[in-house]
């Protein structure tokens, strides 16, 4: 099987694991087993009907909204294992958010991915995490600001839940209509740009970018066989160089670049590529850098 | 394998917070939250 049938396979699997309380999408009423305790790595909001784990974002900002101030260690304690372990290849292969938004790019439209504000756009998820998931929660108790006013995952399960139920129609008001028209946003937006939101919005992407250097699972480049024809960074649609910064914090592991590559240059995997090959990739992502 | 060694610390500290996290019952909050509809997620409140 070819690489981007085995990641959508896997992503599909993740999505279907995840959200395994099938029952839930039409009884419009959410799963309240023991396994909501555990934190799932990807966006997927624990409101949707189908959800039988935690979201991470959301856990960690209730945890910090709440009245007395307590360090959420098994939260970041699961946080850190996920990016240790996998990096952005969470958002790559397990994000359900990350899926939708490649099924919705796969849509024929026009398409654009490069242009001249991308550079500086992608900082703004930084700004998201410390400011709507990190300072806003601790210092104002009790609103998940991130949840409340972005989260389209969460707007997802939300008419989900009001689609099942008619006593949630009934409720829904102007902050409803808010999160309908954000999503409705990014929706438009991941029409013609690859996952807009994971690349300028997502925090937790952006948690796990950190990690992307040192995490088990990464990407090399056998500078041996590399010609820096650049085939690589014209294939990758989140606009990585990999042949330059194999690890960059932007990539999400899709691996496209790899299969682009002519010369079979680029390796990603838990043991990726010899030992040379991975300490010159090295070398190279201290020197120059794309993304 | 000096390569894997940041990974290999990390993982152990994270497992050694989810360690103190359940000993100081924090499970149990994730999951109180979890188990209720979130006004907020869903765009209620
Ligand atoms: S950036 Fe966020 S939404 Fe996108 S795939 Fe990663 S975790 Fe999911
Ligand atoms: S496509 Fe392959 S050979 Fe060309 S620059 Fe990228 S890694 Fe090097
Ligand atoms: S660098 Fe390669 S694996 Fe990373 S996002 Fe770009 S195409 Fe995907």
């Amino acid at each position: 099987m070819d690489r981007k049938k085995t990641r959508f396979g896997i992503q599909a699997v993740a999505l279907l694991i995840q959200n395994a309380n099938f029952r839930g999408f039409l009884t419009g009423r959410i799963y309240e087993g023991a396994s909501k305790s555990v934190c799932v790595p990807g966006l997927n909001c624990y409101s949707c009907p189908g959800a039988i784990g935690a979201c991470p974002l959301g856990s960690l900002q209730s945890h910090l909204a709440s009245m007395k101030f307590k360090f959420p260690y098994y939260i970041v304690g699961f946080l850190i294992f996920f990016g240790a372990v996998l990096g952005r290849a969470v958002c790559g292969f397990l994000c359900p958010f990350g899926f939708f938004q490649d099924l919705l790019y796969k849509i024929p439209f026009y398409k654009k991915n490069r242009f001249k504000i991308d550079k500086f756009l992608r900082y703004l998820k930084y700004a998201v995490l410390a400011v709507l998931v990190l300072l806003l929660p601790i210092t104002c108790n009790l609103i998940p600001f991130f949840c409340k006013y972005v989260c389209p995952s969460g707007t997802i399960a939300g008419i989900w839940l009001a689609a099942a139920d008619s006593n949630i129609r009934s409720v829904l008001g102007p902050l409803f209509s808010w999160k309908l028209i954000l999503l409705l946003i990014f929706i438009v937006l991941g029409l013609i740009i690859r996952r807009p939101f994971c690349k300028y919005i997502c925090p937790l992407g952006a948690i796990y970018g950190f990690f992307n250097k040192v995490s088990l699972y990464r990407m090399t480049v056998d500078r041996d066989k590399c010609v820096n024809c650049g085939a690589c960074a014209r294939a990758c649609q989140m606009n990585v160089d990999p042949a330059k910064n194999p690890n960059s914090m932007e990539c999400i592991r899709c691996g496209e670049c790899i299969d682009a590559c002519p010369h079979k240059a680029l390796h990603m995997g838990f043991a990726a590529g010899s030992k040379k090959t991975a300490v010159v990739a090295e070398a190279n992502e201290n020197g120059d850098q794309k993304v | 394998m000096k390569r894997y060694l940041p990974a290999v610390i990390l993982i152990t500290a994270a497992v050694l917070l989810i360690v103190i996290g359940i000993i100081l019952q924090q499970p149990e909050s994730v999951l109180n939250k979890a188990v209720r509809i979130c006004m907020e997620c869903v765009g209620l409140g």
